[in-house]
C-alpha cells in the first residue's frame, strides 16, 4: 500500500468522517482516497476552493462533533497558517497532514523535504503549541494518523502528521488491525463555563447543536467564551494555558525509538532519513553508533536525549538546513551536528558512515 | 417568543456606534428566524471579521466568530457535517467581497444551504473607514482621500451570476421588506443571499455628505427603486437613474442544493 493511502486508511479507522481540502502534489492521493471511501461510511468529502477554505471547513465540521482532517503540502500549508491559529485559539480538535515537498515557494512539487518542521510549530502568529508526528514507514503513516486523531481529540489542538514525500509515495506491505485505540473529546459538563479548564487545562467540548449555546471566537475570550481583548492578564492567562496544556504533557506523550543506548555517536532522526540510519546500523553492527528516532516531534521531549548518557555527539540528518537540530541544540551541552541533505536526494549510507567516522 | 429572547443580555451594551444600521439588520434577522419557529439549539450563526461579524456574539445560539473573509468556508464545514443545523452567516462588504470573495462565489456555485445576510455599509467601519469593494466611485474614505477611483462591486449580481438560489437587496430603511426577504431566504433550500445596505454614520456618512444618521437612511428611501419598477422602466425604454439602488427579490430559482438532508 502507498503511504498516502495508508494515511487515509488510518484516518478512516480512527473515525474521521469529514475531509475538506484542496488537491496538491504530493498529498493528493489522500484526498482521492477519502473522496472514494468517506461517502461509503456516512462521511463527508468536500473539495474546497483553496487550502484556506479546506482547513476552515474542517474546523467548522469539528464543532459539530465530527473527527475532521485535511491534507496538503508546502504552499497549501502556508495558506492554512491563519486558520491553524484560529483552531489553537478556539481549541478545535483537527488533524492536518503535510506531505512535505521542496520549498520555498512552488519549489519541488514532486521531491521530498522536511523543511516545514518549524513552520508547523511556529507558523501562525502569536505564541502557541501544537502536536506533530512524523512517520518513517507506510505502517507508521497508518498508525500515527490514528494517533494524531486521538491526541487532537484529547488535547483539543490541531495535530499534524508531518510526513515527507518519500514516505507518502513509498509502497510497503502493512498490517491493518481490526480495531484501533480511540480517545473521545471530553464533553462539557452541563452548566459549566465553556472555556473554564480544570487541572488538565483542557476544557470540556461544547458541541454545536447540543444546546450549549456557546460563542466561539478567535478573539481573546474569557471562560464564558465572550470576547475580552483588552485585558492583559486575561490574555496572558489564556495563552499560557493553551501552551501549557500541550507542553506540560510532552514527556507523557513522548514517542520515540532508541537503538544502542550506550553509544557515543548518536543519530537523531524523524521521517525518511531514519531509514538511511537504520541501513548504516544494519551494515555496521556497532554498539557505539546510536539512533534516536522521534515519532512524535512536537512538543519536543528533551528527556529523550537522556536515553544516551554516554553520547559525545548528536548527528542530525534532515531533509532541510537543520531545523530540528536547532531545537536539539537548546537541550544539550554536547555538539549537535546538522547533516542537511535536501533537494530530493536522500542521504546515502556511505555519507552517514563517513559522518560517524569523523567523530571517532 | 420575540427576537429579544434570542439576545444575550449579559453581553450588552453592544459595540455598535450610535446610529449604526447593523442593529436593525440583526433585529430583522432574528424576527425572521423566530418566524421560522426554529429552536436555538438547532440554529448556528457564523461570521468573519468586522462590525457585522460581531453580531453572532450577541445571539444566544451556538456561534462561530471566525477569521477575516472565511465565514462561508467555516459555515460550509458545519452545514456539510451536520445538515440538521440551520446555519446563518452574518458578513459585511469587506469580509465577503474583498478578502472573502473566492469563498463567496464558490458557496454560491455549490448552492449550499446557508442564508447569508450581508450588512453592506460600503466601508471598513471597524478599522476606521477605509475604502471597501462596495465604496461608491468617488466616495471619500481614509484610503480614498481624493475619492474612490475604483468601480464598486454589485454583490447581488455576483451572487446571481455565481448560482445562488435566492438573492435579495434591501436597506436598513426597509425593515418589513428586509425581514420578509430574510424569512424567504431561510425557507428556500440552497444558498440565499440578502444584502442589506446600512448606514455607517461614524465612518462613511460623515465623510460623504450624510451629516445626520437619518440623512443616509433618507437617501436609501429616496434612491431605492423596486426591481419590478426598474423592469417596467426598461421595458418602456425609460431611463433608470444611475444612482438608483435596485431593491427586492432579484433571483429565486431551484438549482440543486448542497448540505440538505436527503
Amino acid at each position: 500500500m502507498q503511504g498516502n493511502t495508508a494515511c487515509a486508511e488510518g484516518a478512516l479507522a480512527a473515525g474521521c468522517r469529514f475531509f475538506g481540502g484542496y488537491p496538491i502534489t504530493p498529498s493528493t492521493e489522500i484526498a482521492e482516497h477519502m473522496a472514494a471511501k468517506l461517502p461509503k461510511v456516512g462521511g463527508v468529502f468536500i473539495q474546497m476552493e483553496d487550502e484556506i477554505a479546506g482547513i476552515a471547513s474542517v474546523i467548522g465540521a469539528s464543532w459539530t462533533g465530527a473527527r475532521a482532517m485535511t491534507a496538503t503540502s508546502g504552499p497549501g500549508f502556508s495558506l492554512m497558517m491563519e486558520n491553524i491559529g484560529f483552531a489553537v485559539m478556539t481549541e478545535t480538535p483537527c488533524v492536518l497532514v503535510n506531505i512535505q515537498r521542496g520549498g520555498p515557494s512552488t519549489g519541488q512539487p514532486t521531491m521530498s523535504a522536511q523543511a516545514d518542521m518549524l513552520q508547523c510549530r511556529f507558523g501562525s502568529h502569536g505564541d502557541y503549541s501544537i502536536i506533530a508526528l512524523s512517520p518513517a514507514s507506510v505502517q507508521e503513516m497508518f498508525e500515527l494518523t490514528v494517533k494524531a486523531f486521538n491526541l487532537a481529540e484529547r488535547f483539543r489542538v490541531p495535530a499534524f502528521l508531518m510526513a515527507d514525500e518519500i514516505i507518502g509515495h513509498m509502497r510497503e506491505r502493512i498490517e491493518i488491525p481490526d480495531s484501533v485505540p480511540r480517545e473521545e473529546r471530553k464533553p462539557l459538563t452541563a452548566g459549566a463555563l465553556p472555556f473554564r479548564a480544570g487541572e488538565d487545562m483542557i476544557p470540556g467540548f461544547p458541541q454545536f447543536g447540543k444546546g450549549y449555546g456557546v460563542h466561539v471566537t478567535g478573539l481573546t475570550h474569557d471562560e464564558r467564551g465572550y470576547p475580552c481583548a483588552t485585558s492583559p492578564s486575561l490574555h496572558e492567562d489564556l495563552v499560557k494555558r493553551l501552551v501549557a496544556k500541550v507542553e506540560s504533557a510532552r514527556h507523557d506523550i513522548a514517542d520515540y525509538r532508541v537503538a544502542n543506548p550506550d553509544a557515543e555517536v548518536v543519530f537523531i532522526t524523524y521521517g525518511s532519513p531514519a531509514r538511511t540510519v537504520e541501513q548504516v546500523l544494519h551494515d555496521n553492527p556497532d554498539e557505539r553508533i546510536g539512533h534516536l528516532r522521534f515519532r512524535l516531534v512536537w512538543p519536543f521531549s528533551e528527556k529523550a536525549l537522556e536515553e544516551f548518557p554516554d553520547a559525545k555527539v548528536f548527528l542530525v540528518p534532515e531533509q532541510n538546513l537543520g531545523q530540528m537540530a536547532r531545537e536539539i541544540e537548546r537541550h544539550t551541552c554536547i555538539p549537535v551536528v546538522p547533516l542537511p541533505r535536501f533537494g530530493g536526494a536522500l542521504h546515502t549510507p556511505a555519507e552517514l558512515k563517513k559522518a560517524v567516522e569523523a567523530w571517532r | 417568543m420575540t427576537y429579544s429572547d434570542w439576545l444575550r443580555a449579559d453581553r450588552l451594551p453592544h459595540i455598535y456606534c450610535a446610529g449604526c444600521g447593523n442593529g436593525t439588520v440583526i433585529n430583522c434577522t432574528l424576527s425572521a428566524v423566530d418566524r421560522m419557529g426554529w429552536k436555538k439549539e438547532e440554529t448556528v450563526f457564523v461570521s468573519g471579521i468586522g462590525c457585522s461579524s460581531r453580531a453572532p456574539g450577541y445571539i444566544m445560539t451556538d456561534s462561530l466568530h471566525t477569521t477575516h473573509g472565511r465565514a462561508l468556508a467555516f459555515a460550509t464545514g458545519i452545514k456539510m457535517a451536520n445538515p440538521d443545523l440551520h446555519v446563518i452567516v452574518f458578513t459585511g462588504d469587506g469580509d465577503l467581497a474583498a478578502i472573502g470573495g473566492n469563498h463567496f462565489i464558490h458557496a454560491c456555485r455549490r448552492n449550499i444551504d446557508l442564508t447569508v445576510v450581508c450588512m453592506n455599509n460600503q466601508i471598513y467601519g471597524m478599522t476606521g473607514g477605509q475604502g471597501s469593494p462596495t465604496t461608491p466611485y468617488g466616495a471619500l474614505s481614509t484610503t480614498t482621500p481624493y475619492g474612490s477611483q475604483e468601480p464598486a462591486f454589485d454583490l447581488c449580481e455576483l451572487a446571481s451570476a455565481a448560482g445562488a438560489n435566492f438573492v435579495s437587496r434591501w436597506t436598513s430603511f426597509h425593515v418589513k421588506e428586509l425581514t420578509r426577504s430574510i424569512h424567504e431566504g431561510l425557507k428556500i433550500p440552497g444558498f440565499s443571499f440578502i444584502e442589506a445596505l446600512v448606514q455607517c454614520p461614524t465612518n462613511y456618512g460623515r465623510r460623504n455628505r450624510f451629516r445626520q444618521v437619518m440623512d443616509q437612511v433618507e437617501y436609501f428611501k429616496t434612491h431605492g427603486i423596486l426591481v419590478q419598477k426598474a423592469h417596467r422602466l426598461r421595458d418602456e425604454g425609460l431611463p433608470i437613474p444611475a444612482d438608483a439602488i435596485l431593491l427586492g427579490d432579484l433571483i429565486r430559482r431551484d438549482r440543486p442544493a448542497m448540505g440538505v438532508r436527503r
